[in-house]
C-alpha cells in the first residue's frame, strides 16, 4: 500500500478549489473541504392559485364538486374546496407526480399482477384523471339527463360518489372505484399537505385537528405532558395573518 | 471506451454510514482512498435546510430523498411459482440515495443485538431441540460473538451520541436500563430523551404487567455533543420530522453529522458522486479483485484500478454487485447449495392502537426514535417451548411524529370521508397511542435474492430478483405478540383497541420496514456464507462487504448498531491483520 504522496496532496487541494455541489445530475468530485455554499437550497416550487396548468375548465368544475363532498364545509370549518383542493390535484398532475416521473416504468406490463405486486400499469395519474373524469361525465349525462356531475344536487352527488367507492356504480370503461380511491387519496393529501403546495389553504386542514404544522421545536410540549397546544399552525411560507400585518 | 485511472489503495463502493466510516478509518490509516457514490452529494444547510425540511407531502410521500425507482428497483414476488413484477413505486421499503444513504432518512433507534442472537441456531437447538427449528429454515450461527463485537459496539454508539440507559455495564444490572442486555463496558454517551405522555402511560402499564420499560436507544439526541471524531451535534427539538427526512437541527446522528466533516479534510480521500459503480473487476483467475468499473452521470465508463475493495452500498443492492461481478456462487434454491443471495430475511410487525379518552398525546411533538420499550417478548427472554415458534420482538410505544397526511386516525367504522368523517378526524386525532412490537424474521430455503431474467436497469444490467414472503413461524410471532401488545394498551386505559399482525402474503405495497437484511451472509463455513467472520469474501479476499447483508437473520430489532458495529469490527480486522498480511483472514 502507498503512503499518501505530496503529489496527491496537491491534486486533492487543487480538486477542491474546484469542487462544486451538484445535485443536478453531474459528476462530481469532492475532496479537502465540504462542497457547501451559502443559500444554495432546494425550495419547493410554491404554488399560486389561478388558473388550470393541467385541467379543463370542465374537469376542474367535476373536481370542486367532488372534493366539496369528500371533505364538505361544514360547521367545523372549510372543506377541501375552500382549502384549495383542486388546484392542489392540478399542479400535482401537471408535475412529476402526474407522470410518473421517477418511478419504474419499463416494460412488460403484464395484464394480471398480484394485488401485492403494486402498481403495474403504464396509465399515468394525468390519464388516470382524464379518462376518469370523462367516464364520470358520459355516465352522469347518460344518467340524469345531460346533467354533469357539477349540477347534482348533494344527495345525488354523495350517492354516486359512495356507490363508486363501494364498486355497485360502474362507469363506462373505467375503474370507478380506482377512480374514487385515486381522487380521495389526493385530496387528503391536498388538504394536509402544507399550503405550498396549493392546498390547505389557510391551514385549514392543520386547524381541524390541531396539527401545529413546521414549527420545528415541540420541547416545550414534551416537556409538559398531556397538555393543550396553545400556538397556531405554521407552515413553511408562514401564516395568513403575518402577510396581512403592516 | 472505458478511461483507466491512476490506481487507488481503496475503493469504497458507496457512501452512507458504513462507507463512510470505512473510508475515515482506512485514510486515517495512511491508505488513498477513493468512494464512489451513485447519488449527489448531500448537505444539511443545502438539503435538509430547516426552510424546506418540514414537508410531508415532498419527502414522506413523494419520496423526494429517496432513491428513485426510475435509477434501480427490484422485482418481487412471494415464491418460485409466481411471475416477479418490478417494484415500480417504493412501498413496503424505502432504500436512501445519495452520500448519506439511508442514514439520512432513518429513525434513529440504535440497538444492540443480544448475545443469544449471534448464536442463535446453538442456543435453539440446546434449549429446545433441533426438532424446534421451523421447516425448511436456514437459521445459523453469526460466526462472531456478542462480546466480540462489544467494543465496536461502543465504539459506533460514541460516534453516534446514542441517548439511552444503559441496564448492565460489566455484569451488573442498572435500574431503568434494559435487564436483558449484554454487558455493556460504560453508560451511554448522552442521557435518555424526555418521555411524552403515551410513554409514561406505558411505562407505568407495562411495569405493572411484570416487564421491564426502559428508554429506547436514540440517535436523535437529548442533549448536545461532540462525538469521538470531534463533530458536533445539537439537542433534538422533538420536531417531528424524522424518518423519511433529513434533519436540519444537526440532532439525529448520519453520516453527514458525525463522518463527513472530518472525513473530507482527510487528504488522501475523494469522493466521486453520481458515479456508479457497474461491477468489481476480478483478475483472470477469478481470486483478486483489480477495482471495479463505474459510469458518471454522463454516462461515461472509467476503470478505477484499486488494491482494496470495500463494498458499501444499500444491503440489497451489495447482493446485486456481487452477483453481478461473479463473486461469489449464486445460491439455488432448487438444490440448496450456493451462497451469494441465500437467506435474505427482513422484519416482522405486531401492534395494538388504542383509542383513549380525554387525552392530549401531542403526536407531532416526536423523535424518530423517542420511545419506551420493552424486551421481555425478544429473542429467547423467555421459554419459546408453549409457543411453537422461534425469535421475538422488542415492544415499544412512542409517538415519532403526527405529520397529518399519512397519521390522521378515525376510529372503526368511520366513514373514508364526508362530514361524519370529519367529524371523527378531528376528535381524535390527540387520542390514539399505539403499542407496536418489530420482530425478527428467520431465514429460509424458499426466500432468496437473485437476478431477475427479465427487468433491466437503464444501462442495461438485471434488477435483483427478491422471492421471499413471510414463514409459519413469523406469523405465530406476530400474532402472539399483537396479544401481549393488546394487553399493554388496555393496561394503559384505552377504550377501544385494535390489533394488527401479518395477514396475507407478503405485500411490496404498504411501507413496512426498511430492514432487509441477508444475501451476503458472514458465518464460519464457506458452503453456507459469502463472508467469512470479518466480512471478508471467501472467495476474492480483497473484497470485504459491509451492511445488513452479512445478517444470516434478522432479530428483533433495527439493524443500524448492528451494521455499525460489524463495520467497526472488520475495520480493525483490515487495519490489524489484513494490511500487514493481505491474504483470506480465516482458512476457507
Amino acid at each position: 500500500m502507498t503512503r499518501p504522496t505530496r503529489r496527491t496532496l496537491l491534486s486533492a487541494s487543487a480538486t477542491a478549489a474546484l469542487a462544486v455541489p451538484v445535485t443536478s445530475g453531474k459528476a462530481a468530485t469532492i475532496a479537502g473541504v465540504l462542497p457547501w455554499a451559502p443559500n444554495a437550497v432546494t425550495p419547493p416550487e410554491a404554488v399560486t392559485p389561478g388558473g388550470w396548468r393541467y385541467f379543463t375548465p370542465e374537469e376542474a368544475e367535476a373536481i370542486d364538486a367532488i372534493v366539496a363532498r369528500l371533505i364538505p364545509a361544514d360547521d367545523l370549518g372549510p372543506g377541501a374546496k375552500e382549502a384549495g383542493c383542486t388546484v392542489f390535484i392540478d399542479r400535482q398532475l401537471a408535475g412529476p407526480y402526474g407522470g410518473h416521473d421517477t418511478l419504474y416504468m419499463e416494460g412488460p406490463f403484464p395484464a394480471d399482477p398480484l394485488p401485492q405486486q403494486g402498481v403495474q400499469s403504464q396509465v399515468t395519474p394525468r390519464q388516470h384523471y382524464r379518462a376518469g373524469l370523462a367516464a364520470l361525465a358520459a355516465y352522469c349525462k347518460a344518467t340524469f339527463a345531460g346533467k354533469g356531475f357539477a349540477a347534482l344536487d348533494t344527495e345525488a352527488q354523495d350517492k354516486l360518489l359512495a356507490g363508486l367507492e363501494s364498486n355497485a356504480v360502474k362507469l363506462p370503461g373505467a375503474d370507478g372505484r380506482a377512480f374514487f380511491a385515486a381522487v380521495l387519496g389526493n385530496t387528503m393529501e391536498g388538504f394536509f399537505a402544507d399550503p405550498v403546495h396549493g392546498g390547505n389553504r389557510d391551514l385549514a386542514g392543520w386547524k381541524l385537528i390541531g396539527f401545529p404544522g413546521a414549527r420545528y421545536d415541540y420541547r416545550d410540549v414534551i416537556a409538559k405532558p398531556n397538555q393543550a397546544y396553545a400556538l397556531p399552525p405554521v407552515g413553511l411560507q408562514g401564516r395568513p395573518d403575518w402577510r396581512n400585518k403592516p | 471506451m472505458t478511461r483507466r485511472l491512476p490506481r487507488k489503495d481503496v475503493v469504497v463502493v458507496g457512501l452512507g454510514w458504513t462507507g463512510s466510516i470505512v473510508a475515515l478509518e482506512l485514510a486515517r490509516a495512511g491508505l488513498s482512498v477513493v468512494a464512489i457514490e451513485r447519488g449527489p452529494w448531500r448537505d444539511t444547510a443545502t438539503d435538509f435546510n430547516i426552510g424546506t425540511a418540514p414537508d410531508e407531502l415532498r419527502y414522506a410521500v413523494r419520496n423526494d430523498a429517496f432513491l428513485p425507482p426510475k435509477v434501480e428497483t427490484l422485482t418481487a414476488r412471494n415464491n418460485i411459482s409466481q411471475r416477479a413484477l418490478p417494484m415500480r413505486r417504493w412501498g413496503s421499503f424505502l432504500p436512501g440515495h445519495g452520500v448519506g444513504g439511508a442514514g439520512i432518512h432513518w429513525n434513529g433507534q440504535t440497538w444492540r443485538f443480544l448475545p443469544d442472537d449471534f448464536r442463535l441456531r446453538s442456543k435453539i437447538v440446546e434449549r429446545y431441540g433441533e426438532a424446534f427449528l421451523p421447516a425448511d429454515s436456514t437459521i445459523q450461527d453469526w460466526g462472531v460473538t456478542y462480546s466480540e463485537l462489544e467494543p465496536h459496539y461502543d465504539r459506533f454508539e460514541h460516534v453516534l451520541g446514542i441517548s439511552g440507559k444503559a441496564g448492565n455495564i460489566g455484569g451488573k444490572l442498572q435500574d431503568g436500563g434494559n435487564p436483558f442486555e449484554g454487558a455493556r463496558s460504560r453508560e451511554f454517551p448522552t442521557e435518555p430523551m424526555a418521555p411524552s405522555h403515551a410513554q409514561n402511560l406505558f411505562a407505568k402499564a407495562a411495569a405493572e404487567r411484570g416487564l421491564h420499560p426502559f428508554p429506547r436507544p436514540s440517535a436523535n439526541l437529548s442533549t448536545a455533543y461532540t462525538n469521538t471524531y470531534g463533530c458536533k451535534m445539537a439537542p433534538c427539538t422533538y420536531c417531528g420530522f424524522c424518518e423519511r427526512f433529513g434533519c436540519a437541527n444537526y440532532s439525529k446522528a448520519s453520516p453527514q453529522t458525525c463522518v463527513l466533516p472530518v472525513l473530507v479534510r482527510e487528504p488522501n480521500f475523494e469522493a466521486r458522486t453520481e458515479c456508479e459503480v457497474t461491477k468489481v473487476n476480478l483478475a483472470p483467475d477469478g481470486k483478486q479483485a483489480t477495482g471495479v468499473t463505474y459510469v458518471d452521470a454522463a454516462g461515461e465508463e472509467f476503470e478505477q484500478p484499486a488494491d482494496l475493495v470495500i463494498v458499501c452500498a444499500y444491503a440489497i443492492f451489495n447482493v446485486r454487485l456481487l452477483l453481478l461481478s461473479g463473486i461469489g456462487k449464486p445460491y439455488d434454491p432448487q438444490r440448496n447449495e450456493g451462497v451469494v443471495g441465500r437467506n435474505y430475511a427482513y422484519q416482522c410487525g405486531a401492534g395494538a392502537t388504542g383509542f383513549f379518552e380525554d387525552t392530549k398525546f401531542n403526536p407531532f411533538a416526536g423523535a424518530g426514535s423517542n420511545a419506551t420499550a420493552a424486551d421481555d417478548y425478544n429473542s429467547d427472554n423467555f421459554d419459546h417451548g408453549p409457543h411453537g415458534f422461534v425469535g421475538g420482538a422488542s415492544m415499544s410505544c412512542g409517538h415519532s411524529n403526527g405529520r397529518p397526511i399519512l397519521y390522521h386516525p378515525t376510529p372503526p367504522g368511520t366513514p373514508a370521508w364526508g362530514s361524519k368523517w370529519k367529524r371523527a378526524v378531528r376528535d381524535t386525532y390527540q387520542r390514539v397511542a399505539g403499542v407496536g412490537a418489530q420482530g425478527s424474521v428467520m431465514s429460509y430455503r424458499g426466500n432468496y435474492l437473485d437476478l431477475d431474467p427479465t427487468y433491466k436497469d437503464p444501462l442495461g444490467r438485471p434488477l435483483m430478483r427478491m422471492t421471499f414472503d413471510f414463514q409459519d413461524n413469523e406469523r405465530k410471532l406476530s400474532a402472539w405478540m399483537a396479544l401481549r401488545c393488546e394487553e399493554v394498551a388496555k393496561a394503559m386505559g384505552a377504550k377501544q383497541v385494535l390489533t394488527g399482525k401479518l395477514t396475507g402474503p407478503w405485500s411490496t405495497v404498504p411501507y413496512q420496514t426498511t430492514h432487509n437484511t441477508g444475501g451476503a451472509v458472514m458465518g464460519s463455513d464457506p458452503k453456507t456464507s459469502v463472508l467469512n467472520r470479518y466480512l471478508q469474501s471467501w472467495d476474492v479476499p480483497n473484497v470485504f462487504v459491509m451492511g445488513a447483508s452479512a445478517f444470516p437473520q434478522n432479530a428483533g430489532y433495527n439493524p443500524t448498531g448492528t451494521v455499525g458495529a460489524l463495520t467497526y469490527w472488520a475495520l480493525e480486522a483490515i487495519i490489524g491483520k489484513y494490511l500487514k498480511s493481505p491474504g483470506a483472514l480465516v482458512p476457507a
